[in-house]
């Protein structure tokens, strides 16, 4: 799931300069994550309102990095959209944009930070699993990437930086090559670690298009 | 045999070499390293210049290793990967070499969150294992990381890395070392040496699978200056193992800083004495002044 936080009200205040606002959210992550779901889109017109900003009206995407979906859904709201100024956007980046593909003349203002790929640990705990890299080599490190889980991307670790299973730069966060360690020792597997992992290949990361 | 560097000479002749830290400035000012040099000539065998170390801008090390290389002292240049991508690793060895830079030591390096730019975004495109592999491959066989071809000049670069016996999970720390020596180090400098006994059990292992014999490895000392330099190295950096009775001592001693003078002789006598070590790497953040006293007092200098 594509985790997200809710910029802070006072820094949305700033970009909305006053100026009346369609507010839009989204069905999937950003409702997760209780950042952009209707409760939250309703709590935010409730303090827009309070600060004395015309709220146009809101809509939730299902979800809105669909767009033709987003198209027709917005379709519905073109009275309220034409009378805002701003249109400002609860979802990842990527909802974001597809809604700015299809609101060319309105200013987006971003109502969230897109944090990461990560994990529900539990209701209202996330953690960062995947760098979407383009190629895929968790199955040499016990199904785990430490592309993306150690701060160094080491694919030789651990760094002198592990200590008693937890990062040098977080001591709240695990050391990935720590877990790696774990689950290789308990399948009696450590020789695996002799091995030297080459470079990755970042060419893969490159594709910005996918065609079925 | 040719020398690739008077480091790899020195190790080579099986003599205890030392190598010694100088700290490069926060800003452009070159004195700062000539001044330190001129104290430090002729006490070691080479000098390491950091790199941005613990993620702070300074001038660089190969703006470094040069000015030392004006002044008649050897370089062992250091670079890390947090701040360069293999095409820009790869350059900078190949313009070091040209300038005749002959040791370059290989880390992953500090994490940028530790520094003073906070912001900036963390390279890592390749790991210090992967980097000492290429950088043999330049060497050995002519060839860059994607596979194409040198075609003026491969770097014959005295190979370097780092290593921390201190570290968790303690049980790969030999491994590591081996992947390092397997990926093409010639020398190693290990982390600041306080807890012997931990250090002397890796160093068992070490022996067991005969690595002494294929890598040369300088065990880190690291002078305490101060209670205040105890407690943040104990305390505060990272994969430092500072036993309780050192700092005990330093904070009981009338004179803290005469103490931990005492505590690094102590430190270099015992070392001296470990099968398979063969130099000490000394690192006097901030007190490069001391080395000299350091190494007489141990009989390293005037050379044994």
């Amino acid at each position: 799931m594509i985790i997200t936080k809710q910029k802070e009200f006072k820094d949305l205040l700033k970009s909305i300069s006053k100026e009346p606002v369609f507010l839009i959210g989204c069905s999937e992550c950003a409702t997760i994550c209780r950042t952009g779901g209707e409760e939250e889109i309703k709590k935010m017109k409730k303090d827009l309102e309070a600060e004395n900003i015309i709220v146009t009206g809101w809509v939730i995407l299902e979800p809105a990095c669909n767009l033709l979906n987003d198209k027709r859904l917005l379709k519905a709201y073109n009275n309220e959209i034409n009378k805002a100024k701003n249109i400002l956007i609860f979802s990842c980046g990527n909802g974001l944009q597809t809604v700015s593909e299809i609101l060319t003349q309105k200013k987006i203002i971003c109502g969230t930070d897109t944090l990461f790929l990560g994990e529900i640990k539990r209701l209202s705990d996330f953690e960062k699993r995947c760098r979407m890299c383009g190629d895929c080599i968790s199955d040499l490190f016990e199904g785990v990437c430490p592309i993306t889980r150690c701060p160094k991307s080491m694919l030789n670790g651990p760094c002198g930086g592990s200590i008693k299973g937890k990062c040098e730069i977080d001591k709240e966060l695990d050391c990935i090559w720590n877990i790696i360690y774990e689950r290789l020792k308990a399948k009696n597997q450590l020789y695996r670690l002799k091995e030297i992992q080459k470079p990755k290949k970042w060419s893969k990361s490159t594709e910005f298009r996918r065609l079925l | 045999m040719n020398f690739r560097s008077n480091l790899h000479k020195v190790l080579s002749e099986g003599k205890f070499a030392v190598t010694a830290e100088i700290g490069p400035p926060k800003g452009s000012k070159a004195n700062i390293i000539v001044e330190k040099a001129e104290i430090l000539k002729g006490f070691a065998d080479a000098y390491n210049i950091t790199d941005n170390q613990t993620a702070v801008v300074r001038l660089s090390s190969m703006g470094g290793s040069l000015i030392l290389i004006k002044k008649g002292l050897e370089p062992i240049m250091q670079m890390t990967c947090r701040d360069r991508n293999r095409i820009a690793l790869q350059s900078d060895v190949l313009g070091a070499a040209a300038n005749g830079i002959k040791n370059i030591l290989f880390i992953t390096g500090d994490h940028q969150s530790f520094g003073n730019h906070p912001d900036a975004l963390g390279v890592f495109d390749v790991d210090s294992i992967q980097l000492i592999e290429i950088v043999k491959n330049l060497r050995d066989k002519g060839l860059f990381e994607s596979g194409d071809k040198i075609l003026a000049g491969s770097p014959d670069i005295y190979i370097g890395g780092a290593e921390n016996p201190f570290a968790d999970p303690f049980e790969l720390r030999v491994d590591r070392l081996e992947k390092k020596i397997n990926a093409g180090a010639d020398f190693i400098q290990t982390q600041s040496v306080y807890n012997l006994e931990k250090f002397n059990i890796w160093m068992d292992e070490v022996r067991a699978r005969d690595l002494d014999k294929k890598v040369h490895i300088l065990a880190g000392i690291t002078p305490l200056k101060s209670l205040k330099m105890a407690e943040r190295m104990k305390y505060h950096v990272p994969g430092v193992d500072i036993p309780d009775f050192f700092y005990e001592r330093i904070k009981r001693a009338p004179n803290p800083q005469e103490e931990g003078f005492n505590i690094s002789i102590e430190l270099i006598n015992e070392i001296k004495k470990i099968k398979g070590i063969h130099g000490i790497h000394i690192t006097a953040l901030f007190w490069e002044s001391i080395i000299p006293s350091l190494l007489k007092e141990t009989k390293l200098y005037p050379n044994p």
